[in-house]
């Protein structure tokens, strides 16, 4: 078990980020090329100015039509993708590991908040799953892929917590949260989760098409 | 949850078009067309769409039908779009029939959803790549159809032929000569500083617009004049059709008739959709990032003549009116300030409807659904009923239209659900307004 949770830890981590890199730096390079070679009159009006404009309007809560309209969806997204990005950074575990393996020393969460930023986050799940299974217009256009990130996302909070509050075996829970956490950073870049890399961009054009050529807001 | 399966509408050119389809052709030219002419921006609309469902209340349909998930934006495009794609285009005859049906009577390409997409898809765009796909499949509704034929005919949409144009309009100048003495449409003036061109609907059955138009040039003092020669219809169907390569030759007929005259631009009378064409769709196509000769839109034009205190009124429009914020000059082009500068300058009394402004609710008409004919007339009824309750609320009973399109759909919503409203053009209303010489 200890030499499974070694492999885990380090090959299978370095393979993990890895392919997370290399997979999104590719994902990323061969889309813009493909931009390029057939988006031409789409690229040309693309502007610096009316994409951040874009970007900052819709990351204020309530600004835009869209997150007036559905109050529960507006703070979900906002504080499930805060306290994802908390925990997966500044959880003290996580901190722990960036000095060990890196060097990087950052500050880490108070242990207490952590753990409830933790089960935020599982909350934030539960409540995307929710509209998922209830909301009509969500149910309708839901597919397996759809549920196949969701799940992604919330097996390392899941896994993690129960290995924090030591429930079931600890050296697996941690084993099982490691791979689960490795099994969702490696497929980022080719699952529904790829909307992280690519949503500046499509938010970026149509603020820049609204802005630079609409006249109009785009929020 | 309805289907769209379920509201199947009979229409000659969609039963024709499927009739001819069969399963190897589905799938030769939407793989043809999604390799050859689509890219990165349908592929990462796709990918990133994380099916939320924010954009339903974006829609009209959706909101009209008692919010009826089968009429949201995500699922338009879901059924449609992201369908052909996942399933690399092997789907059925039948289910072709379903995707034109949604694509092109189902959604007005109006763009309001982009308001409610945190990611920013344009589901506009992604319907009409539906439609281009229709198109290329050979099923399209009948009647718009027959207009975009029209269009590759005789480079206007109403089968006006080029010796009925001139004739409309020397109609037009010499009726107004009893009421203007002095009164000219010059035709094909060269170097003229304004060129007015219309929709091919002006001069075949609203041609009191025309005379209007001229009217108020003439009491402005305006430099202007009016092609003789193919390219004056600045009306676009094909584009809605999904018929580029038509939709191309219109705009650079358009462009070119400009040029050929030497004009310093061109003014365009109330018109949505034209506008649409010569910003975003037609011009992209020909590869001008700016246009080759100025286009601005009446209201535009109309504004510059009340700041330049050329128009002269006698008084002001003394019923309240409400303002019909056309989604392809608001949404489309950011004339909503300058649309109320010059209601405000014309009229006593706005009454504002909500929401309005870029946040406007379509009037059902555009995006060329109601070019597909009487028998989407109740898709457009029903589909639309937040409209109706939007110009109720107002408690007025003019409605100023600056579109022609919106006119057109507003007045059968009107009708449809009996609100006692008129739609009126900033035309109507500056001519009813306007100084007249004594006789």
């Amino acid at each position: 078990m200890t030499s499974l949770y070694s492999f885990v830890t380090g090959p299978l981590a370095w393979i993990a980020f890895g392919i997370f890199i290399i997979g999104s730096v590719y994902r990323l390079v061969s889309m813009y090329a493909l931009a390029k070679a057939k988006d031409g009159s789409s690229l040309a009006y693309m502007s610096w100015f009316y994409g951040l404009r874009s970007i900052l309007a819709w990351m204020v809560p309530f600004k835009s039509q869209g997150w007036k309209s559905d109050p529960l969806m507006t703070v979900t997204t906002f504080v499930f993708h805060i306290a994802f990005l908390l925990v997966a950074v500044f959880l003290n575990a996580h901190v722990v590991l960036w000095d060990m393996n890196f060097g990087i020393s950052i500050p880490s969460l108070p242990t207490a908040f952590g753990d409830i930023v933790s089960f935020v986050a599982i909350a934030g799940c539960a409540v995307f799953a929710y509209r998922r299974l209830s909301l009509p217009h969500v149910k309708g256009v839901t597919r397996c892929q759809d549920w196949f990130a969701l799940i992604l996302v919330i097996l390392p909070f899941i896994t993690g917590v129960l290995a924090y509050h030591q429930i079931g075996p600890v050296l697996l829970m941690t084993i099982l949260h490691v791979l689960s956490a490795e099994l969702l950073i490696a497929l980022i870049p080719f699952t529904r989760l790829s909307h992280a890399l690519f949503v500046l961009f499509t938010r970026a054009y149509m603020g820049s098409e609204f802005g630079g050529v609409r006249h109009a807001n785009d929020w | 949850m309805s289907h769209i399966a379920d509201r199947i509408i009979s229409d000659v050119g969609l039963e024709a078009g499927v009739a001819g389809l069969t399963t190897e052709k589905i799938e030769t030219v939407v793989n043809q067309m999604l390799k050859g002419e689509t890219g990165a921006k349908l592929r990462a609309y796709k990918e990133t769409c994380m099916r939320c469902g924010l954009c339903s209340q974006g829609c009209h349909y959706y909101m009209s039908h008692d919010q009826d998930p089968s009429y949201s934006p995500v699922n338009k495009a879901t059924e449609t779009m992201y369908e052909l794609m996942e399933k690399k285009g092997k789907v059925e005859p039948q289910r072709i029939y379903e995707m034109a049906q949604m694509a092109y009577t189902e959604c007005n390409l109006c763009k309001r959803c982009a308001h409610y997409c945190p990611i920013g898809i344009d589901t506009g765009y992604i319907m009409s790549m539906v439609r281009r796909i229709c198109y290329l499949l050979d099923v399209v509704p009948q009647y718009i159809r027959d207009t975009a034929h029209s269009h590759s005919s005789t480079m206007n949409q109403m089968w006006v032929k080029d010796d009925e144009w001139i004739d409309s309009l020397q109609w037009q100048e010499d009726e107004a000569r009893d009421e203007f003495p002095d009164l000219r449409i010059p035709l094909d003036k060269e170097g003229a500083d304004i060129y007015y061109s219309v929709i091919a609907p002006e001069p075949k059955f609203r041609t009191q617009l025309i005379y209007q138009a001229a009217a108020i040039m003439n009491a402005a003092g305006c430099d202007w004049t009016m092609p003789s020669h193919p390219g004056w219809d600045n009306s676009d169907m094909c584009m809605f059709v999904g018929d580029f390569e038509n939709m191309g030759r219109l705009k650079r007929a358009h462009y070119e008739s400009a040029q050929k005259l030497r004009v310093k631009r061109i003014v365009m009378g109330e018109c949505g959709h034209a506008f649409r064409s010569v910003y975003d769709m037609g011009n992209r196509w020909l590869g001008h990032k700016k246009m080759p000769v100025p286009v601005i839109h009446a209201i535009d034009f109309y504004w510059e003549l009340i700041r330049d205190n050329k128009i002269k009124i006698t008084h002001k429009y003394e019923k309240p009116v409400t303002i019909q914020d056309p989604c392809n000059i608001i949404r489309g082009r950011g004339l909503m300030d300058k649309l109320r500068d010059v209601v405000h300058f014309l009229c006593e009394e706005v009454v504002e409807m909500t929401p309005n402004r870029e946040h406007n609710y379509c009037c059902c008409a555009g995006g060329g659904v109601i070019n597909c004919g009487p028998p989407f007339k109740n898709t457009r009824m029903t589909g639309n009923r937040v409209k109706a309750e939007q110009l109720k609320a107002t408690g007025v009973k003019d409605v100023v239209i600056p579109c022609h399109n919106c006119h057109g759909g507003i007045e059968d919503i009107i009708g449809y659900y009996d609100l006692g409203m008129h739609g009126k053009f900033i035309g109507d209303i500056i001519y009813e307004l306007m100084e007249k010489p004594e006789l």
